[in-house]
C-alpha cells in the first residue's frame, strides 16, 4: 500500500542580488520593465493628471501649459517620461508574445531584447523631434 | 483514484497575471485611439482638445482607461514589493501608501472628468 507520506522539499536558495547576479539582454530588458513601471506610477500619472487639468481649465490655463512646458528642462522630463512609457509599452509587448510561447527561445529572445530597446528609442527620437 | 489537490493561497495568482495583460491591451487600444483622433484631427488645439473631453463617451473611455492603469500599476507595484520587499512591516507600509496613492490618482481623474472646473464645465 502506498503511504502518503511526503518530505517537505529542501529550502532552494532565491537570489535576487541585482547588483551582484550576472544580467543578460532579456533580464535587462525585465529589469528596466520594472523601473520605468515604477517612474510612470510616481511621475508619469501625477504629470499626466496635472497637464490633462491644466489644458482644460481654460483657454488661458492651455496656453500657459504649453508655455510651460516649452521650457528646455520640461521638455527633457516629458522626454524622459515618453521614453520610460514607450520601453514600458515595447517591452509589455514582448511580454505578451513569451506568455504565448513565441520567441521563447534563447535566440529571439534576445533578438527581442535588442528590437524593444532600439523601436522605444527609434520611437522616442519621434517624440524629441516633435518636442523640438 | 484521481485526487484534487487542494495546495495554499488563495488562488489569485492567475487572475492577477490576465489582469495584468488585459489592463495592458486596454490602455494600449486606448493610447492607439487617441493617437488616431489625434493624427486625423491633423493635430490638437484648446477648442478640439476641449470638445473631445466634452465628450461623454470620451469620459467614460478615459475612465476606463485610468482604472486599468491603476489596477495595472497597483499589481505590477505588488511584484515588485514581493521580490524585493521581504519584511513585513515596510512590504506592508509600502502597499498600503501605493493604494491610497492610485485610489487618489483615480479620484483626481474623476475630478478633472466629471468636476466644476474640469472638462464637464
Amino acid at each position: 500500500m502506498a503511504t502518503a507520506e511526503r518530505r517537505p522539499p529542501a529550502p532552494r536558495p532565491v537570489y535576487l542580488d541585482l547588483f551582484r547576479i550576472r544580467k543578460p539582454l532579456p533580464s535587462i530588458v525585465s529589469i528596466v520593465h520594472r523601473v520605468t513601471g515604477a517612474i510612470l506610477l510616481l511621475i508619469g500619472i501625477p504629470v499626466l493628471l496635472w497637464g490633462v487639468e491644466r489644458s482644460l481649465a481654460s483657454s488661458d490655463a492651455y496656453a500657459a501649459l504649453r508655455a510651460t512646458l516649452a521650457h528646455p528642462l520640461w521638455k527633457l522630463v516629458l522626454l524622459g517620461l515618453a521614453w520610460a512609457f514607450l520601453h514600458h509599452l515595447c517591452a509589455g509587448i514582448r511580454h505578451l508574445f513569451l506568455d504565448v510561447h513565441i520567441g521563447i527561445e534563447l535566440a529571439p529572445a534576445r533578438r527581442s531584447s535588442v528590437i524593444v530597446f532600439v523601436v522605444s528609442l527609434a520611437l522616442t527620437l519621434i517624440v524629441a523631434a516633435k518636442l523640438w | 483514484m484521481v485526487m484534487r489537490r487542494q495546495t495554499v493561497g488563495a488562488h489569485y495568482g492567475l487572475t492577477d497575471w490576465l489582469a495584468q495583460r488585459v489592463t495592458a491591451i486596454v490602455m494600449t487600444l486606448y493610447v492607439l485611439v487617441l493617437l488616431a483622433v489625434a493624427l486625423w484631427n491633423g493635430g490638437l488645439d484648446y477648442s478640439f482638445w476641449r470638445a473631445l473631453f466634452g465628450n461623454g463617451a470620451f469620459k467614460v473611455a478615459t475612465f476606463l482607461f485610468m482604472a486599468a492603469l491603476i489596477y495595472h500599476a497597483w499589481l505590477g507595484a505588488r511584484e515588485i514589493y514581493m521580490d524585493y520587499v521581504k519584511p513585513v512591516g515596510p512590504r506592508l507600509t509600502l502597499q498600503v501608501v501605493t493604494i491610497a496613492l492610485l485610489i487618489a490618482y483615480l479620484g483626481w481623474t474623476i475630478q478633472i472628468l466629471w468636476g466644476h472646473t474640469g472638462a464637464a464645465a
